[in-house]
């Protein structure tokens, strides 16, 4: 006897909620305070022992903020996940619990360009190194394993250009190395790629670009597929050791399959402290409730857009992998069979110069450093997202200087495609 | 009976329905997954005994500790196992000893033996493996999904008001949510591996 499961759509609606037992309230109340009062002195003690679930103090868990992750836990496939405060506090939290001085993390050398500078330079003053691999050659992948490899880590729609990532072929890759494959989901969003489905043992996403998808507020989430063995040798102490911080309990052998979003919770979030605003967690909450409907009028804008570049004559290559005979469209039906998502690049004929003007004309796409909002956006990621890498490294990562990168919004595409034709008329 | 995976009804008919728990291999040590499990349920009021031949003499929780299930001397409604996969049997041929066996043998998660099982099924005896009580009352209530737990439930109904502070109640109806596909299938090839 199985009970039948809900659709994709009704999660996005109704996971983690239901009506406040107190009140009745039916949309997801915002928990604005800072700590809950415990009931008795055994249940404080209970609580800050991890014996029982409860609230303690909201930079450890809020309920409003826990709607928000059952939520995106349950559109992903995964056992549980952890809201911080960003995409990139949610990297960190997640490589705090697996990485050790003198540590690796291999990752997709196509990456945001804010990881890329968070990878090369941040994590390098806590002892983290990183090597990178060619996500379109999966054999640079097997090369770069060492002994010191704790993770891999890539996007599976991959900034800037849009590329699709062979997520099955590099999950094998993580299984024979033993370490456990990071799926950055950010541009996809589980509608279009679960990644969990494919090999992922853990999901970041910024929440900030499509599932908030408003362009209104900042936050960052961690699902745990449930899927990793973190006690099989002793390569991860935070998850399989005895914590001195919680009288030596061990994470993975009292937490089971959700483990790992444990670890990232009272190890990481509670000790590093990015915290989301529960006001935060209840705009993005109300944005995923739309995210089906509006993931499908991106895809459907951006791929009326990029067929209308693809055939104007100042325009030199466009990079969208919904378009038939691009680089990655066998990858885009395999995994985005419902889309190719709203984030493309395209490059003009006139270089540089054309993608400076061709930015200072639009009047409806606005320029700015952000994806996944209501709005087209537009920007040139060589001058800005992808500035600090060297003209080989901006090339290498799909940000040559000639290219400018879209953010398909969902407004009607007809005014878009006008905008982009008297802005390259201009 | 399908041990793969159970409907949530099955689940919180159990839970609601016993009222005394004998822990097999409880323990006193206060960080121990077992000790967890044994405190919340006896917060939650269930009548709890525990048993561990290693540590009779002593109490957990106010409760003195049994060397086994014949040494209870009540009837018991639910044994839960907290032993691996190999020493499931003996309990179970032990409980199905005892002058009235349990209504429910439930297998602490990770441990399964499918041989027991239908030995118990074939008394009458309704089983549970490789699942936590302790997490399947808070999925069921709702509880986990404070801490960001997938509970694999929805629900449009008003659960009842909470009658002690944080402790949320299990009477709540509900529907199936979000699956955790690839964690199961994890699960089972270790276990096959095992």
């Amino acid at each position: 006897m199985t009970e039948r499961l809900p659709g994709f759509s009704t999660l996005a609606v109704h996971a983690g909620a239901q009506p406040d037992p107190t009140t009745g309230a039916r949309a997801t109340p915002i928990y604005q305070t800072t700590s809950f009062v415990f009931n008795d002195a055994d249940h404080a003690a209970s609580l800050f022992g991890l014996q029982a679930f409860g609230n303690i103090y909201t930079r450890i868990g809020n309920p409003t903020n826990a709607v928000l992750e059952e939520r995106v836990a349950a559109l992903e496939g995964g056992t549980a996940a952890l809201a911080v405060a960003s995409g990139h506090a949610a990297q960190v939290v997640v490589l705090q619990q697996l990485m050790m001085p003198g540590d690796e993390v291999l990752a997709a050398r196509k990456l945001y360009g804010g990881s890329i500078n968070q990878f090369t330079h941040a994590f390098k003053s806590f002892g983290w190194n990183v090597a990178w691999a060619d996500p379109d050659d999966v054999s640079s992948f097997e090369r770069a394993v060492t002994p010191h490899t704790k993770a891999i880590f890539i996007e599976s729609i991959a900034n800037p250009a849009g590329s699709i990532t062979d997520i099955e072929a590099i999950a094998a890759v993580a299984r024979k190395a033993g370490v456990p494959l990071i799926v950055d989901n950010t541009l996809a969003t589980p509608y279009l790629i679960r990644p969990i489905d494919h090999g992922a043992d853990i999901v970041v996403h910024s929440l900030t670009k499509f599932l908030g998808g408003h362009g209104n507020s900042l936050g960052g989430i961690i699902v745990d597929a449930g899927t990793f063995d973190w006690s099989k040798d002793n390569k991860y102490p935070m998850l399989s050791e005895p914590r001195p911080e919680y009288h030596g309990i061990r994470i993975q052998e009292t937490f089971g399959n959700f483990a790992f979003a444990i670890a990232c919770r009272v190890l990481g979030l509670r000790d590093l402290g990015p915290a989301l605003s529960p006001f935060n967690a209840f705009m993005i909450l109300t944005g995923i409730e739309t995210l089906p409907l509006r993931m499908q009028r991106h895809c459907e804008n951006a791929k009326a857009v990029a067929e209308f570049l693809a055939g104007h004559p100042a325009v030199a290559a466009v990079n969208y992998s919904g378009l038939p005979g691009d680089k990655y469209n066998q990858l885009a039906r395999k995994y985005a069979p419902k889309g190719a998502g709203a984030v493309f690049t395209f490059s003009l004929k006139g270089g540089y110069d054309a993608g400076v003007n061709l930015v200072s004309n639009l009047k409806l796409f606005s320029h700015l450093a952000n994806v996944g909002d209501t709005r087209s956006l537009v920007i040139h990621p060589a001058s800005t997202t992808h500035s600090q890498l060297d003209d080989a490294a901006k090339v290498k990562s799909g940000a040559a200087p000639d290219v400018v990168r879209l953010s398909i919004g969902i407004e009607d595409k007809e005014d878009l495609i006008a905008d982009l034709e008297q802005a390259l008329s201009a | 009976m399908n041990h793969d995976s159970y409907d949530d009804n099955y689940i919180r008919g159990i839970l609601n329905g016993v009222k005394s728990i004998a822990m097999v291999g409880a323990s006193p040590v206060n960080v121990r997954p077992s000790y967890f499990a044994f405190k919340y349920l006896a917060q939650r009021g269930y009548d709890m005994i525990p048993v561990n031949p290693g540590h009779v003499g002593k109490e957990l929780l106010g409760k003195p500790f049994v060397a086994s299930l014949s040494d209870i001397g009540r009837p018991v409604d639910m044994i839960d196992i907290f032993r691996n996969s190999s020493h499931i049997m003996p309990v179970v041929e032990e409980a199905l000893r005892l002058p009235q066996p349990p209504k429910v043998i439930w297998m602490q998660l990770g441990a399964r033996d499918d041989a027991a099982a239908e030995k118990a099924e074939a008394a009458g005896i309704k089983v549970v493996m490789n699942r936590c009580p302790k997490i399947e009352y808070g999925r069921l209530s709702s509880e986990i999904s404070w801490m960001g737990v997938n509970s694999r439930t929805l629900s449009s109904k008003r659960a009842p008001i909470p009658v002690q502070g944080q402790r949320l109640s299990l009477n709540r109806m509900s529907v199936g949510g979000g699956n955790t596909a690839a964690s199961d299938r994890a699960a089972k090839n270790k276990s096959e591996l095992s």
